[in-house]
């Protein structure tokens, strides 16, 4: 790719990048400015009785909730593009340290998952591919639709219910055990309560991967080039590794990158289940409680974080695909 | 089988030093007929099992028996219109055809009958395929290493460097992908890919549309060499002026089937040495002869005619033609399937 070309590209996508995020903050924050939740009463809680009228009303002030929505998101817009997004109503503390700690502990989750899955998946839907028709086929085919329909939390509350709770291999809930210092956690521990929220969540992942690796692998064995490999006595697996895998693995990647917004979609879902503190936790807790700044904060950095997996798929294809990288530098 | 076997012992026996010698001497050779036929073709059918109404089953017979052979050094056009199944052939002589497709009739390949077995092991050793397009290559694969992956014993890296050589490859074409590659380099290597291998028949299915005519020359000449170094060449093509340059014998394709098998020396004046009313009317219906088209389609593999495939369109047709598919029967040095053929 020229420099040119990867100037227009990189301007391209962050005009898009900046109209996303503007748009997107708008949005959410007109949706919980209409949301019946009363943030100060969220706030206070069961204490609700024993608090006057003038005292909610100075809460309201000191959080800026006596000013009109418009003048409220005008506050915070101002506020985030000097760097600031505000402090967390719930954590009293600022909105981008709750992000980092909480996304941290995500992360080890989704990241897990998401290659599990996509190993996992892609060798699925290979196998499928290769033996169309036959009864491996059918029989993942049949086992990656059934995961395709599956709830998250319902398969997250069925491990839990034979993994944790009759077989008792694995902790029921949380990231750490209870009642356990921080600094007495070891490795092995976080890693146990690791184990069925990552589970969870790689078992959904299969199924798109694996219906997509099949669907294209038997696209390409019923290609004009697959047909000329098998005339020069290519078959096998020397077809599929020369052949096959060379024209699949492209596609899978590029869809396992477009795909981390299911896997935040999973794992808000995962975590809830299984009590785990990530951010999915972390965001139903700021939804429930109204606290709009740590909520619009996590909206932004998710928005960030599906946009940069799909940059990374369409950048892959620009560098890894001849096509795209030299296309233009044929003879 | 036991009867034949004898005899085919003796034939081998004879032909040997001749073989030998044609591979030395490089160039045509003349009494092909003498020699064992590198492929032999009879009664080929091909059908595919379609369904139509629900699970109702049809067999669509796009091939109906076709008889062909080729000998070592020779070229045999075959040339029909688009359609007539000449691709297809191409596929049942490799064993690539899809799974729903049925094969019957006999394929010999050198004096053995070709089983899907051995076609499974001469493919790309001994039989080779140079297909129609640039499509027929991983897009995503380096032309260089593609031809290599057709060198079957020896330095891949030495032979693919060599042929490319001989065809005017620049070295640096083979790390390009295919898209990378003009119509002409394409062709070349895909005729590339054929050599390295070493194959003994080699089929090119339509090597010259799209192509401008320096490259076409430069396709043919690439045939014509290999013939003359001992392989036998089956080149499919609906352009019969390109067959004629290079070709020994033609066979005429129709609705699935040789109709006339000539040698290229009949075609010639107003087509007067030709057997069959088809071939003499694709004959006459070239530009420079007297640019005459005939009426009427080829026949759908699903509405073929009882009797003579051709007899709807046939300027010679009697009651007789609708009767039955005519035998192909030989006639002057050449085949024909015509009752009235003389």
């Amino acid at each position: 790719m020229h420099s040119s070309n990867l100037l227009i590209f990189a301007m391209k996508k962050s005009l898009r990048l900046a109209t996303l995020l503007i748009a997107i903050s708008f949005l959410s924050f007109t949706l919980i400015s209409y949301s019946p939740i009363d943030p100060v009463q969220a706030y206070v809680g069961a204490d609700m009785m024993r608090v006057g009228p003038e005292q909610r009303d100075k809460i309201a002030e000191y959080w800026g909730l006596d000013k009109s929505p418009l003048q409220q998101f005008t506050h915070w817009g101002t506020a985030v593009i000097s760097g600031d997004l505000g402090t967390s109503m719930i954590f009293r503390r600022p909105v981008i340290d709750v992000i980092k700690e909480k996304f941290l502990a995500s992360l080890a989750l989704m990241m897990i998952a998401w290659i599990l899955s996509g190993i996992l998946g892609f060798t699925l839907g290979v196998i499928a591919g290769m033996k169309e028709g036959t009864w491996v086929d059918r029989a993942i085919k049949w086992y990656c639709l059934t995961l395709a329909s599956t709830p998250t939390f319902w398969l997250g509350l069925l491990l839990l219910i034979i993994f944790a709770m009759g077989l008792g291999w694995f902790p029921i809930g949380l990231g750490v055990p209870a009642g356990v210092l921080a600094e007495h956690v070891t490795m092995g521990d976080r890693i146990q309560h690791l184990v069925l929220p990552a589970l969870t969540l790689s078992i959904l992942g299969v199924a798109n991967v694996a219906l997509h690796t099949r669907q294209k692998l038997i696209e390409v064995l019923s290609s004009e080039y697959v047909l000329f490999a098998r005339a020069r006595g290519e078959k096998g697996f020397v077809l599929f590794w020369r052949h096959g895998f060379r024209n699949i693995a492209l596609p899978a990647v590029t869809l396992q990158f477009s795909a981390f917004s299911e896997l935040f979609g999973g794992a808000v879902l995962a975590e809830q289940v299984f009590s785990y503190p990530g951010l999915g936790q972390t965001t139903v807790q700021a939804g429930l409680r109204g606290d709009v700044p740590l909520l619009l904060g996590i909206v932004i950095f998710s928005a960030l974080f599906v946009f940069t997996g799909n940059l990374i798929a369409d950048l892959i294809y620009q560098i890894v695909d001849p096509r795209i990288r030299e296309g233009e530098s044929s003879l | 089988m036991s009867l034949a076997a004898p005899l085919k012992k003796e034939k081998k026996k004879l032909i040997k030093p001749k073989q030998i010698e044609v591979q030395k001497i490089m160039k045509p050779v003349k009494d092909i007929k003498k020699l064992q036929a590198t492929i032999e073709v009879q009664d080929l059918s091909v059908s595919f099992i379609q369904y139509t109404k629900g699970l109702q089953q049809k067999d669509l017979k796009v091939i109906s028996s076709l008889n062909i052979d080729i000998h070592p050094g020779e070229i045999l056009a075959v040339v029909g219109s688009s359609g007539s199944g000449k691709s297809l052939l191409a596929h049942a002589i490799l064993g690539i055809l899809p799974s729903n497709a049925t094969v019957t009739g006999k394929i010999t390949y050198k004096g053995e009958p070709l089983t899907s077995k051995r076609q499974e092991k001469l493919r790309g050793k001994e039989i080779a395929l140079v297909p129609q397009s640039v499509n027929y290559l991983d897009p995503l694969m380096r032309v260089g290493k593609q031809v290599r992956t057709a060198v079957k014993d020896g330095d891949p890296i030495k032979a693919q460097r060599e042929v490319f050589s001989r065809y005017y490859l620049k070295p640096e074409v083979e790390n390009l992908f295919p898209f990378q590659l003009s119509g002409g380099m394409a062709r070349r290597v895909l005729v590339s890919t054929a050599v390295v291998s070493g194959a003994q028949l080699i089929i090119a299915d339509e090597p010259t549309p799209g192509l401008d005519t320096a490259s076409v020359k430069e396709a043919l000449k690439c045939f014509r060499e290999l013939a003359d170094h001992g392989a036998a060449v089956m080149l499919i093509s609906h352009d019969i002026e390109t067959a004629l340059k290079i070709a020994d014998r033609i066979a005429v394709f129709y609705a699935g089937t040789t109709v006339e098998v000539a040698p290229v020396e009949d075609f010639k004046g107003k087509g007067e040495g030709l057997r069959h009313p088809y071939s003499k009317a694709l004959w006459g219906a070239l530009p420079q002869n007297d640019f005459m088209p005939i009426a009427g389609f080829q026949p759908l593999p699903s509405a073929l005619p009882p009797g003579c495939l051709f007899e709807p369109r046939c300027s010679m047709v009697t009651p007789d033609c609708s009767k039955a598919q005519p035998e192909a029967r030989t006639l002057r040095n050449g085949m024909v399937r015509c009752i009235h053929a003389t």
